[in-house]
């Protein structure tokens, strides 16, 4: 299997105009690979998630083109996207767990959502139980309310369901981000052995924790205010990162293991651009210690090394 | 309401359909009812002409089957209707206020009594109520009538307040004010009210109108003022005095359809305001 | 300076106040003068509970809390705002501290209000401007804004500002950066630890074990309202005692190296707890003894406690 993402460009309508959410995003995954997009709040990583299978007004589509094993998605026709999602590409949207109808029994929600789909109950049920299983829920939770579980296994529940019609793609956005650390841990484990069991081929993980990533993932993406910075595996990126956001972005995580008063660590002072009306070329310039004239335009994300992509000017 | 929005605030109150036009209809009877009474040739009690004529050059609406004119009937009990809405709408809604932002505020027993005082009036019929109370007061003003509507309608208001303040009230920023020594009526009035501004103001034109329509009921069943003229009176009178069958429809078409335009006005104001104040509600 | 004994909280829920619901269950640690503590624990730990117990913003239930050796339940009136002249709270969510329909200078003008009522504006401003570079903030870049068109980090450190304007002695810091983006957040850290240096006593409330370990001397871990375990940073981290905190310190992802294997059951819906120890129902290690009585904090060796009869 392959995704591959061509110059997908995805503005949000608002009274004051155009937020250019995504510029020209451009990338491959591949078959068995797990990619995390990573970066802080309005690189546009959630509305690269959502734009390739739930484009729907605010968001505008302007450009691009999205390949899925070679057939192009409609992203731009929520009506004629119906027979992908679920079916070949699945979303966990943020916020998932807790958008589960609290009247519904778990089973009975299941079975409703299927029925939407045009997929018997019955006939799944048996790899549901399966599925279950797998994640370390028992066949009863089919049976309970949502208030009833806690926190993980809602996420849990929330994992096997997206993934039941066996998409070849999972987008996964900050599942973790309300969870506990050890269900944090336990969820991401799960994604992977799903992933291992091939139940999914590939997934695309959202999430502004780095360190999860350093856990789980095959290869990082990093974003800022909407363009694509760097992309790599994920020992390239966190140990030898070649953008200056990436450089300064790892340098500025607290580890276990560092104190303040051994080493202190530093931030990227200022904040990224508007949106509405950003500024032309690298948007990361402003606060980029090695900015300089060529930077006013929009440097190409250009693979310097096998597998290892970067957008900017210094490096090449 | 963001004070920089202000001119936004305008430009889609402006806007609104439902705003334009509600506030139009209730400005218009308004302006009727002020200067109405000024325009009316005729004093609205007295019998001035002769039965039951219709609308003419001479009198506007007509006559009464008692040959009083109904063109001064009409805007006397038109400014009568305005009083109970103003005075009636607002002593509910400083009732429904001061129950409300105590018992949400303060929570614990203080809000279970509250509570319980208000579910209690709630479900009491308050129809029910001001029939015995109206019926034993031999002499009823217009102030009597408005107050006795103030005291029975402000439980939902109430109740309503209530929830919202037990939201806002856990918000952060009330915790600011309280580590800062504020007091406790300075964080009800300082910090909780503004922010409910649009939702007190939605308040107050539903009791307004609730008001209007309760003292129109009271006095479509002779409850009303003793002395006095109102729309639900008139339209009492005509049924009364069989104005339907009799065909007389200028006696109490003017009534009812003032009372029915100012409510439904009303509340058309209201859903417009709901919009204005409610971003998510607005077509882009 | 602040210190918790037996600090208990129990919400009362159902009609007319039924049932019961503990959140905070005999807590005792305490903070000393310029000490940086972290109150480390997951959701349902207790530790927002105790924060704002601290603030006086909810009663406790039972136990006490002393400030320089006076009973905090005791103060009333003018004492209280004495109180929050030297003890001041940051939260959580920089943007929801803010009355949204207000400028964001709103909050300074509240402490002139209530805490200099008679200052003459010129002294207030050079203290305003003071407070707010010691933040590392530029007086004319925030000042007259709306909390929105400010940044997450600029919000929380204008939040600090105004803590600061009070000659503060102990700040309660819960979850500060938590809503903070990863490059802001080292800043406002490393501010904290500034404050420090200058004499200020910090209880950093948080459920990072990684930001915990950067700026404080000492640690206490919650479970469930339970202090588990409690002392110097470096001897939790290096050597953590009690079955919980391994687990958390297995679990938290690091950037040095991948998760270990470890054997963690996961939390089903919160259970009734019986009057065993706290962590039975996940522990590994537990057994009948665990079940029946619950451990006490037991001093293991010089400045570090654990709750456990296992170790």
């Amino acid at each position: 299997m392959t995704l591959q993402v061509e110059n997908l460009t995805l503005y949000y309508r608002t009274l004051r105009g155009d937020a250019r959410a995504l510029e020209d995003a451009t990338f491959t995954m591949v078959d068995g690979e797990i990619m995390g997009v990573a970066g802080e709040s309005g690189c546009g990583k959630t509305t690269l998630g959502h734009g390739i299978v739930l484009l729907k007004p605010p968001m505008k589509f302007v450009r691009g083109r999205v390949v899925l094993d070679g057939e192009e998605l409609p992203i731009w026709d929520t009506e004629a996207m119906k027979k992908f999602r679920f079916r070949k590409i699945a979303i966990i949207p943020q916020y998932a767990m807790n958008a589960l109808n609290p009247t519904r029994k778990i089973g009975k929600m299941i079975s409703e959502i299927l029925r939407s789909r045009g997929v018997n109950f019955k006939s799944i049920e048996p790899e549901l139980k399966r599925r279950l299983d797998l994640v370390g829920l028992t066949y009863d939770v089919l049976d309970m309310y949502p208030i009833e579980l806690s926190g993980g296994m809602k996420q849990r529940v929330v994992l096997v369901l997206s993934t039941l019609l066996n998409p070849s793609v999972l987008i996964a956005d900050e599942i973790t981000s309300a969870l506990d650390v050890s269900t944090q841990k336990a969820v991401m484990e799960m994604l992977v052995g799903f992933r291992d069991r091939r139940i999914v081929k590939s997934i695309m993980v959202i999430t502004h924790d780095i360190s999860i990533l350093y856990q789980v993932a095959d290869s990082i993406m990093v974003m800022y205010a909407g363009q694509l910075a760097e992309k790599a595996s994920t020992e390239v990126i966190i140990h030898q990162p070649r953008h200056p956001y990436t450089k300064l972005l790892i340098s500025s995580l607290p580890k276990v293991g560092v104190r303040y008063t051994e080493t202190q660590l530093r931030g990227i002072p200022g904040s990224p651009p508007p949106l509405l009306d950003p500024p032309p070329g690298c948007r990361f310039q402003e606060r980029c210690p090695v900015a300089f004239d060529k930077c006013r335009e929009v440097p190409p994300f250009l693979e310097l090394e096998p597998g290892h992509f970067v957008a900017c000017w210094r490096e090449f | 309401m963001k004070l920089k929005e202000r001119s936004e605030f305008l430009y889609f109150a402006w806007e609104n359909k439902k705003l334009r036009i509600g506030v139009s209809i209730i400005l218009f009877f308004l302006i009727f009812a002020i200067v109405g009474p000024d325009l009316a040739k005729y004093p609205p009690l007295e019998y001035v002409e002769a039965a039951a004529f219709p609308p003419s050059r001479e009198h506007w609406f007509g006559t009464t089957i008692f040959g009083q004119d109904v063109f001064s009937q009409f805007v006397h009990g038109l400014k009568a209707t305005f009083v109970v809405g103003l005075i009636g709408g607002s002593l509910g809604t400083l009732l429904g206020i001061v129950i409300g932002f105590t018992a949400g505020y303060r929570g614990g027993m203080v809000d279970e009594i509250l509570n319980l005082i208000t579910n209690v009036v709630l479900t009491i019929p308050s129809l029910a109520v001001l029939i015995i109370v109206a019926a034993y007061l031999t002499v009823r003003g217009i102030l009597t009538e408005s107050l006795l509507i103030g005291l029975t309608s402000w439980p939902w208001a109430a109740r309503a307040i209530r929830a919202q303040t037990f939201s806002l009230r856990v918000r952060e920023y009330v915790d600011m004010a309280r580590i800062s020594g504020m007091k406790a009526w300075r964080i009800i009035f300082g910090e909780i009210a503004p922010n409910m501004m649009s939702y007190l103001l939605l308040v107050y034109i539903l009791q307004f109108g609730g008001a209007i329509l309760y003292a129109a009921s009271l006095d479509f069943i002779g409850l009303g003022p003793t002395n006095a003229v109102s729309l639900g009176l008139m339209m009492n009178y005509a049924l009364l005095w069989a104005a339907l069958p009799l065909g007389i429809w200028w006696w109490f078409v003017p009534p009812g359809a003032a009372i029915t335009a100012i409510v439904g006005a009303l509340y058309v104001t209201n859903v417009g305001l709901d919009e204005v104040f409610n971003p998510k509600l607005r077509e882009m | 300076m602040m210190r918790l004994d037996k600090v208990s909280k129990v919400y009362r829920i159902g009609a007319f106040g039924g049932k019961k619901l503990p959140a905070v269950c005999d807590v005792s640690f305490d903070i000393r003068d310029t000490e940086v503590v972290s109150l480390i624990g997951e959701s349902g730990s207790g530790k927002t509970t105790i924060g704002r117990m601290i603030l006086r913003l909810i009663p406790i239930t039972s136990g006490k809390i002393w400030f320089n050796d006076v009973d905090i339940s005791t103060l009333k009136g003018a004492a209280l705002k004495e109180y929050y002249r030297k003890v001041q709270g940051v939260f959580q969510d920089p943007y929801g501290s803010y009355n949204p329909i207000f400028k964001a200078d709103r909050i300074f003008h509240i402490i002139r209000r209530e805490f200099f009522p008679d200052i003459p504006q010129a002294e207030w401003d050079e203290k305003v401007e003071r407070a707010l570079t010691s933040v590392g903030l530029n007086p004319r870049q925030v000042l007259n804004k709306f909390p929105h068109q400010l940044s997450g980090g600029q919000v929380q450190r204008f939040l600090i500002a105004r803590a600061l304007l009070l000659d503060i002695e102990f700040l309660v810091a819960d979850e500060i950066i938590s809503m903070l983006d990863a490059s802001t957040r080292i800043d406002v850290l490393n501010l904290l630890a500034d404050l420090k240096a200058r004499g200020l006593s910090i209880l950093f409330i948080t459920h990072d074990l990684s930001l915990g370990y950067y700026i404080s001397d000492r640690s206490v871990i919650l479970y469930r309202g339970y202090v588990v375990e409690k002392g110097s940073t470096e001897k939790i981290y290096s050597h953590p005692l009690h079955p919980y905190t391994k687990m958390l310190m297995a679990s938290v992802p690091r950037l040095d190296r991948k998760w270990e294997e470890v054997d963690v059951e996961l939390k089903a819906k919160q259970v009734e707890l019986s009057g065993g120890c706290v962590y039975y129902e996940r522990c590994p290690k537990a057994d009948a003894r665990c079940h029946r009585q619950r451990p006490t904090l037991v001093e293991v060796e010089d400045g570090h406690s654990v709750a456990c009869f296992h170790v």
